[in-house]
């Protein structure tokens, strides 16, 4: 280990580490010997009840907690692609190792034997009904800030669900992260419990700040999954795919206002800036769901943050002609420059797009390979994947020459060759 | 110049790189299997084979293609020759307005060529990109599995 001055930063183990977390680090160490030697203190397990009969729950209750679901984004995680609804299941991968969605649904290899105390402990606190830590995927840093209201709203929804009988995969997390004990060392370091008894007036705030997580994905996290809480909303990662950032450094081209906020969140679809596509494409979908007021007090939440704007609308460039440019025009041109607005059809002017504007490139590289296609059945707008017509050489010289030519000057990406390895590789 | 391989043969073109393959196939090589539906890689009637794998022909350009293997409808067999998907479709008469018919038979070939067994889940999943307007899905996904049967059975 040494410090690098120049870099301001502090090398560890690969990973370069701000020093104003150097003490965090230091910190870590010291509680994990702790605790290594105590052992995994497990917490107080809570009575397993008979689950409560679907009837016992008031209707509008459930009603509410369906939109609060929505709004959490819970059935994503927690169901498996083509299982049934919050049964678990699906993978979640992180830098850590694969975590699985866990059955919450009310039957007894889900959450059936789960008391409203020990549900709300669960948000609360990220302990399960036996007192085991649970992983900080499941965002009970963020669940903790949610009222008491809705927090049994929430368990009146699931505890009304099918019982599914579906045993919890396993996680598959590489060691150290694979100890469970350890969570207890890293919610001392970094998780605050909350304890509000009722949500406040901001409900912009309340719900992006508590149950839709949004920082969840959009806040950068440390080498430890930590959230970074003096740089919220600055951009962060999920499941291989870059959030952008919601604060003032986001990079869109045109600034975005709160009704094209609103617009992207309710449909998936912005002409300015954006298709919803990877772990936000679920997101918008449960938006449309939930009731309008809400996604407005969304939108007008982070257009506060993001920047008012006027910034100055890049030009593309004239084609530079070469192989990317070929590429482009037989590709990608034939939709992207039909002339007409996103919303009739076409599809979304390049320069405009965020994929093409953020600081990396792989979220236009996963949409270039993948496509964006709605779930089976489930309608959408589609775009083909070129995973099997491109080469490797070809993908590359495409990324490159899109950020060259739509980018508006923003600096060339660096990280095409390593995200694209890792897409190809299923990272 | 490209010289494109097109169902085992090498064919000399003189087209812009960045022209799409579905027009250098029927405007060049009057192989007129693969249509052109929406031009958008939305419909998947310009399906065709690279290397294998289904791709939509109206979205790739043909400066990508150099050393790739394409195959088209016509590389499956001929009206007096019926290849054993295209039989099937016959068989089962699996056309309204047959528009999207190629790109259905070109889609099902990768697929069983893939997975001789395909479970009618497979098939469905593995046949959503393309799109048929007279709604004959029901014989097109007939065809699919009479098609693995006799595909089978000739093994």
């Amino acid at each position: 280990m040494r410090i690098m001055s120049s870099e301001r930063s502090f090398r560890f183990s690969g990973i370069f580490i701000n020093p104003a977390r150097l003490q965090n680090v230091a910190r870590f160490w010291i509680v994990l010997a702790a605790l290594v030697v105590a052992a995994c203190a497990a917490q107080q397990a809570l009575a397993p009840v008979e689950p409560p009969a679907a009837a016992s729950f008031d209707r509008a209750l459930v009603a509410k907690g369906a939109e609060l679901a929505a709004l959490g984004n819970c059935a994503t995680c927690h169901t498996a692609p083509g299982g049934k609804p919050y049964a678990g299941g699906r993978a979640l991968k992180t830098p850590f190792g694969t975590l699985y969605g866990t059955n919450i649904t009310p039957d007894e290899t889900g959450i059936g034997g789960w008391s409203e105390a020990a549900f709300r402990r669960a948000m609360r606190e990220g302990l399960d009904r036996e007192g085991r830590h649970l992983y900080p995927a499941f965002p009970y840093e963020y669940y903790t800030k949610l009222a008491d209201d809705d927090i049994r709203a929430l368990y009146a929804y699931l505890m009304t669900r099918e019982p599914v009988r579906a045993q919890n995969r396993p996680h598959a997390l590489r060691f150290p992260f694979n100890l469970r004990g350890l969570l207890g060392t890293w919610k001392a370091l970094y998780f605050r419990p909350d304890a509000r008894k009722s949500a406040p007036a901001n409900r912009g705030a309340y719900l992006a700040e508590g149950l839709a997580h949004c920082g969840a994905c959009h806040t950068p996290r440390s080498a430890l999954g930590a959230e970074l809480k003096d740089r919220p909303f600055a951009g962060g990662e999920a499941e291989g795919w870059h959030a952008p950032a919601l604060n003032e450094s986001n990079p869109a081209p045109v600034p975005w206002s709160a009704a094209q906020l609103f617009t992207y969140l309710r449909t998936g679809i912005e002409a300015q800036h954006a298709i919803a596509a990877g772990p936000m494409e679920p997101v918008v979908r449960n938006l449309a769901r939930v009731s309008e007021d809400d996604v407005r007090a969304l939108a007008d939440y982070f257009a506060a943050l993001l920047p008012p704007g006027p910034r100055p609308r890049p030009e593309a460039k004239p084609d530079s002609g070469g192989p990317g440019a070929a590429i482009y025009a037989g590709a990608c041109g034939v939709c992207h420059d039909r002339g007409r607005d996103v919303t009739s059809g076409s599809g979304l002017q390049l320069a405009l797009a965020s994929a093409v504007t953020v600081p990396t490139s792989r979220n236009l590289l996963r949409i270039t390979l993948e496509g964006i296609a709605p779930p089976p059945g489930e309608p959408g707008r589609s775009m083909p994947g070129f995973a099997q017509a491109l080469t490797d050489a070809q993908v590359k010289t495409l990324m490159h020459y899109s950020r060259s030519r739509f980018g508006g000057g923003l600096p060339p990406w660096n990280d095409v060759d390593e995200a694209l390895r890792e897409a190809r590789e299923g990272k | 110049m490209i010289t494109l391989n097109v169902n085992g043969k090498p064919q000399a073109v003189d087209a812009d790189p960045a022209t799409p393959l579905l027009y250098v196939l029927t405007d060049h090589l009057q192989l007129n299997g693969a249509k052109y539906g929406c031009g958008l890689g939305q419909c998947g009637s310009c399906t065709v084979l690279l290397d294998g794998e289904p791709v939509f022909s109206c979205v790739v350009p043909i400066s990508i293609l150099q050393g790739r293997k394409i195959t088209t409808l016509e590389g499956l067999g001929t009206p007096d020759n019926p290849g054993p998907v295209q039989r099937a479709f016959i068989a089962e008469q699996a056309a309204q307005c047959g528009f999207c018919i190629p790109g259905m038979i070109v889609r099902a070939q990768a697929l069983l060529e893939r997975n001789p067994s395909p479970t009618p889940q497979e098939i469905r999943s593995h046949m959503s990109p393309n799109l048929c307007r007279c709604g004959t899905h029901m014989r097109i996904l007939r065809a699919v599995e009479r098609a693995a049967r006799e595909m089978k059975g000739a093994k």
